[in-house]
């Protein structure tokens, strides 16, 4: 599994993977299968594939330690910054066909409609993050700044789920579905952080943590 | 007191650690292989498109209307592959693929309440009450999409007149057909069921509102309301409801299904309106199904001549 995950034909490949949704779409245009409304289809297919996305880079910190596969860091960058990819496609959708490309109707329809508020909030959130996505700006920032900063995909999820919840009818299976898998993984890093912290309290009784000191 | 002896085991029989290591990993990999061709298997069936087969009857001699549009009809296929009929499920593709078993056969309408002669209709007493007319209507979706159809069927005040309604009779109610059993997706919706929906006699009357139970010339697709539903062309799709059972004549204002599912983002009266938003989107623009940049909204669908009169006085920002 080492060698398959610290391959690099294994990061090429997921790169190919993660262009498939829009490959799909591609195809499906032309082959005329984006179905009656193909403005309608393409956005709500690039939302859905941004919340997945958001959802995969979210999984990827738990994976590693509960499956014991470090190596897994090598593709959390990509996975997020296609999530920034879908809903850069996403925005379009909404910017153009929608408003057509008319930027005060837009702000005016933003300022003025709450799923759609939060769904824009989501999309400048992630803008920061890819924009600093490279080692360069992991540098300039320091690690821990960084961190912090990269932290804004918690809320950035979470304003997705919300903006798909206030975006459906009636049936909100779909965004609880998202919803719960979002709170699964935040409730794990908060749990994860929790016992850290309590962690080295514990780990002071144990033999192998206490200091050896000889001279005593 | 028995004492049992210790197994023979020898430090021999110890699983390897490789073994049991190894077992964590192949099993922790079959996961993940599992999860990636479950991944992949969705998507497939994401990314093929559906096309159903369907069966329907041809209708002749249709009369032509003078209420008929002349813009563009939409295609066949995208009227019949784009639905909102949530008991057969909330996406546009699913009754397309669900309602495809409905029966309709035996059919049966209910006409009762604050009427001389209460009566059932079977569906080819419906078929007689007046000429069948071909009507291409525009239809505007509450969701900011239209479509233009070519419906057919006759006013609905036919049908009215053949029952008689009492001085008490102000409202119609209206009742959509529901089985569970051969609507299994309906439980999802989020809203309930059976559908109802209501009119005030007068829009019941107007010429506008068309008893509908065929469409491009053919009887109604089971995904389009089959075998008989309303159009009112000058208000928002939902309030045209789909596989009608019951008819009510009554005297008070009848609840409708998707006012009591949100009271604040759908009302009553749901006349098309470009100048009353839908809390959460707008209403000025819609987008007709085959373009892609939006277009504007008519005051009542462009119907004001045949229906603004039925409204006069009345504040549509609060009668929504």
């Amino acid at each position: 599994m080492r060698a398959l995950l610290t391959s690099k034909w294994t990061k090429v490949a997921l790169f190919l993977l993660c262009l498939v949704p829009l490959g799909a779409l591609v195809w499906r245009g032309f082959r005329n299968g984006l179905g009656a409304n193909p403005v309608e289809f393409i956005q709500l297919a690039t939302g859905d594939w941004t919340l997945r996305f958001l959802v995969f880079t979210l999984c990827i910190t738990p994976s590693r330690k509960l499956l014991n596969l470090p190596d897994l860091i090598r593709f959390r960058r990509m996975l997020g910054l296609f999530a920034f990819f879908y809903v850069c496609l996403h925005f379009l959708t909404y910017l153009g066909p929608d408003q057509s490309f008319d930027v005060a109707a837009m702000w005016k329809d933003v300022a003025k409609r709450p799923f759609i508020t939060v769904g824009f909030l989501g999309f400048l959130l992630l803008l920061p993050l890819a924009l600093t996505s490279t080692a360069g700006w992991i540098r300039r920032l320091g690690g821990k700044r960084w961190q912090t900063l990269h932290r804004a995909i918690y809320l950035a999820a979470i304003a997705g789920v919300i903006h798909y919840y206030w975006k459906v009818k009636s049936d909100v299976r779909m965004p609880l579905f998202y919803g719960a898998l979002v709170a699964i993984l935040l409730l794990w890093r908060l749990l994860d952080w929790y016992f850290k912290r309590r962690g080295p309290a514990g780990a002071n009784l144990s033999p192998q943590r206490v200091p050896v000191n000889p001279a005593s | 007191m028995l004492i049992r002896e210790a197994p023979d085991l020898t430090y021999a029989d110890v699983t390897p650690q490789s073994v049991y290591v190894n077992r964590r990993r192949f099993l922790r990999d079959m996961g993940i292989v599992g999860a990636v061709a479950m991944a992949g298997y969705r998507f497939y069936d994401w990314a093929a498109s559906p096309q159903p087969a369907y069966a329907a009857a041809k209708f002749d001699n249709l009369i032509k209307s003078s209420f008929s549009t002349t813009e563009k009809q939409n295609s066949f296929e995208d009227v019949t592959h784009y639905n909102n009929f949530y008991e057969f499920g909330t996406e546009k593709s699913d009754p397309a693929k669900n309602a495809q078993k409905f029966n309709t056969s035996k059919w049966v309408v209910s006409v009762e309440g604050e009427v001389a002669k209460p009566r059932k209709f079977t569906l080819d007493e419906i078929l007689k009450i007046a000429s069948l007319e071909e009507r291409i209507y525009r239809h505007r979706c509450v969701e900011a999409w239209s479509i233009v159809v070519p419906w057919i069927g006759y006013s609905f005040s036919n049908l009215v007149k053949l029952v008689e309604p009492t001085p008490k009779a102000q409202f119609v109610a209206f009742e959509s057909y529901y089985d569970p059993s051969q609507m299994p997706q309906a439980r999802w919706a989020g809203i309930r069921f059976p559908y109802v929906e209501g009119l005030r006699l007068d829009e019941a009357m107007n010429p506008l509102a068309l008893l509908c139970v065929g469409m491009y010339g053919e009887s109604l697709p089971n995904q389009d309301g089959a075998p008989v539903r309303l159009v009112l062309p000058w208000k928002y799709g939902f309030k045209s409801i789909k596989s009608l059972v019951k008819i009510k004549f009554q005297s008070k204002t009848p609840p409708t299904t998707w006012n009591l599912a949100a009271p604040n983002e759908y009302g009553f009266y749901s006349n098309v309106n470009p100048n009353v938003d839908h809390p959460r989107w707008s209403q000025a623009k819609e987008r007709r199904l085959g373009e892609i940049f939006k277009r504007n909204t008519l005051m009542f669908n462009g119907y004001g001549d045949q229906v603004a009169s039925l409204y006069n006085g009345m504040d549509l920002k609060k009668y929504y």
